[in-house]
């Protein structure tokens, strides 16, 4: 079927119908070009949406008080709800084997200075897990630790713009900043990839707050880490007893949808992997439907090519040629063109892809557009396959013609 | 060389059914020059398709160099068609993107020929019907003549039993009609059977035998003394 002869005549036919073969290679260059690109767009979305959403610590829970909304077991309704420090030890003792971390946060505003320089910062009175859970980067001396805690002392750790602020270039670590009315020594300096505000934070011990404080033991916050180990399934368990078990505990309606508030990393999570997946779907559906305007791109050319040829078709049966040739013709003539066009338009569009690189990051949020190679080639194959088929069913057509009657079509 | 007896063939019209052969019956002998005439809708055409293979009869039988032609497919039509006919045409049906030269070899293409020997036998061809320096033009790049020339050319490049020629001077003045007819006499002096459908006098009066056809029956079938084209 493949003989030198074929090829010999397809090769005469293709060269002396340069406006056909154009048209046909054309419609599925493009058909491959444009699918390979918006795909490639599409997937350099998702690598922006994941480049943004799934970089946070995943194994944190953030427990926060706010007001109840409904009244229960002889309480009020918009009760303030706070927490302590026994509220930690009990969640410690009940969930012992979920917990692998747990910080209170108490947060306020304060005015710090060191020698003529001071300016307003946030402070945060945490415990030593908290530089996991912000996953906090010492750029050197030590973060917090179970000492500070312990012995309530005045040892800060602060951000490297801090630093830069109030140190004007020294080193900080070792010297001591004033702030409300004490002095703090510098015990380490953090970086954040947060961005700048998250690196004008002071972290101070939150016993050592507390006891600034009037010694009270509220807490304004509590983030827990989980152990990875228990899984998705096991955070979203951990998560709902805990709160079920601090509503309990606080005499907050179990039906209030307030009282206490329960955000994690893993439900985030959820949320994230839903809007991927309905950009995945929204990818697929803009991939398809390219594909399906080449499919029917290319059905149509060689309805119009078959056409066209119908006379050319008849004179060659009236001199011998057997239905079973002209259809391997007409089909081994499309499946050249195509699969040489679907090869060129693929090897264009990945091009195209690299040569567009991170260039649109900045702008549009597409960051490494890319098309998986075997996707790309599939794509290519199923148009092949489809203009093959499209060429079949008029090719079957005009090879059944009589030729009297391919003939007469003047 | 032909044998038909009993010939029908009729063609539906929407639902009415158009009679166009009724009963014809007709032999020829190898090496006649044979004219079909008739005014149009005698049927001449319809006889000729069918002598052809272009087209399939309704009931009688044909046999064609002592091969009866019955359940004809495409396939098997084709393979006859490249073995024992030739065809030339009113309007020439040359491939019109390709040379002289590959139309004519394109019967030796179907007939499996190697490419060398396709184009040695297509340039011998070309050069019988006088057209040798034309190989390499294309068909718009040649008179009407000329064209009918390459198709004649085409048509006996197969080395057919019988070429079929179909009005070959229809679309041709009568200085080149003659020409045409002058090579068809040649070809046939050879020794070639050949059936040419036509209606004008001129042109029956070049062939050796004169078949005419009216409403579908042979009306008159004598022998006539060939008179040369030129």
């Amino acid at each position: 079927m493949f003989s030198r002869d074929r090829w010999l005549e397809i090769f005469e036919t293709i060269k002396k119908n340069k406006l056909r073969t154009f048209l046909s290679g054309f419609t599925v260059a493009l058909g491959i070009l444009i699918f390979v690109v918006l795909f490639g767009f599409g997937n350099g979305l998702r690598n922006t949406f994941e480049k943004f959403f799934k970089d946070d610590a995943l194994n944190t829970i953030w427990l926060n008080p706010s007001r109840t909304s409904k009244p229960y077991m002889g309480y009020e309704a918009n009760r303030r709800i706070e927490f302590d420090n026994d509220d930690m030890e009990d969640i410690q003792k009940r969930f012992d084997f979920y917990i692998e971390g747990m910080t209170p946060r108490i947060t306020f505003s304060g005015n710090v200075g060191y020698k003529l320089e001071s300016n307003n910062y946030t402070v945060r009175g945490v415990g030593p897990s908290h530089q996991k859970n912000e996953m906090t980067i010492m750029m050197k001396g030590r973060f917090l630790n179970g000492l500070d805690i312990e012995n309530k002392e005045r040892n800060v750790v602060i951000g490297r713009l801090v630093e830069q602020d109030l140190f004007k270039g020294e080193d900080g670590i070792g010297k001591f900043i004033s702030g409300g009315g004490r002095s703090w020594k510098v015990v380490g300096v953090f970086q954040d990839d947060g961005g700048d505000n998250e690196e004008r934070i002071i972290y101070a011990p939150y016993t050592t707050v507390q006891l600034i404080r009037k010694n009270t033991d509220k807490v304004d916050q509590i983030v827990i880490s989980y152990k990875p180990e228990i899984g998705y399934a096991g955070a979203v368990a951990f998560e709902n007893q805990l709160k079920k078990y601090m509503k309990q505990k606080k005499f907050i309606d179990p039906t209030d949808g307030r009282g206490i508030r329960v955000r994690s990393a893993s439900s985030d999570l959820k949320e994230n992997d839903q809007f991927a997946s309905v950009l995945q779907y929204i990818i697929s559906f803009v991939g398809i439907g390219t594909l399906l305007a080449g499919i029917i791109g290319i059905s149509n050319i060689m309805v119009f090519v078959v056409k066209e040829r119908t006379k050319e078709l008849g004179i060659r049966k009236a001199i011998g040629a057997t239905p079973k040739s002209i259809i391997g013709m007409i089909l081994h003539e499309a499946i050249f063109i195509t699969t040489i066009s679907g090869y060129f338009g693929l090897l264009t569009g990945i091009a195209l892809l690299n040569f567009i690189g991170d260039k649109l990051e900045e702008e549009y949020y597409i960051t490494n557009p890319s098309i998986d190679i075997s996707t790309g080639i599939a794509a290519t194959i199923l148009l092949i396959a489809f203009g093959a088929f499209a060429g079949y069913l008029p090719a079957k057509r005009a090879a059944q013609i009589k030729p009297i009657e391919a003939l007469r079509d003047e | 060389m032909i044998k038909i007896k009993d010939l029908h063939k009729s063609y539906k019209m929407g639902s009415n059914s158009l009679h166009v052969l009724k009963g014809i019956n007709f032999d020829v002998e190898e090496g006649e020059l044979v004219a079909i005439m008739g005014s149009s809708g005698s049927g001449k055409s319809t006889l000729l398709n069918i002598l052809g293979m272009l087209d399939l009869l309704d009931s009688g039988t044909y046999e064609l160099d002592g091969v009866p032609i019955k359940d004809l497919d495409e396939t098997k039509a084709a393979n006859y068609r490249n073995k024992f006919l030739g065809f030339v045409f009113q309007s020439f049906n040359l491939i019109n993107y390709k040379t002289a030269l590959e139309n004519v070899t394109l019967p030796l293409y179907y007939q499996g020929l190697k490419r060398k020997d396709r184009e040695e036998t297509a340039l011998k061809y070309l050069d019988d019907v006088g057209l040798k320096e034309w190989a390499t033009h294309l068909p718009s790049e040649l008179s009407g003549g000329q064209k009918q020339r390459v198709a004649i050319a085409r048509a006996m490049a197969s080395k057919p039993k019988v070429l079929l020629a179909d009005e070959p001077t229809g679309a041709l003045d009568s200085k080149t009609s003659k020409e045409v007819m002058a090579l068809i006499q040649q070809i046939n002096k050879s020794g070639k059977t050949i059936l040419i459908v036509t209606h004008e006098e001129d042109i029956a009066k070049m062939c050796s035998r004169i078949v005419r056809l009216k409403d579908g029956v042979i009306m008159e079938d004598k022998k006539n003394k060939m008179k040369s084209a030129i």
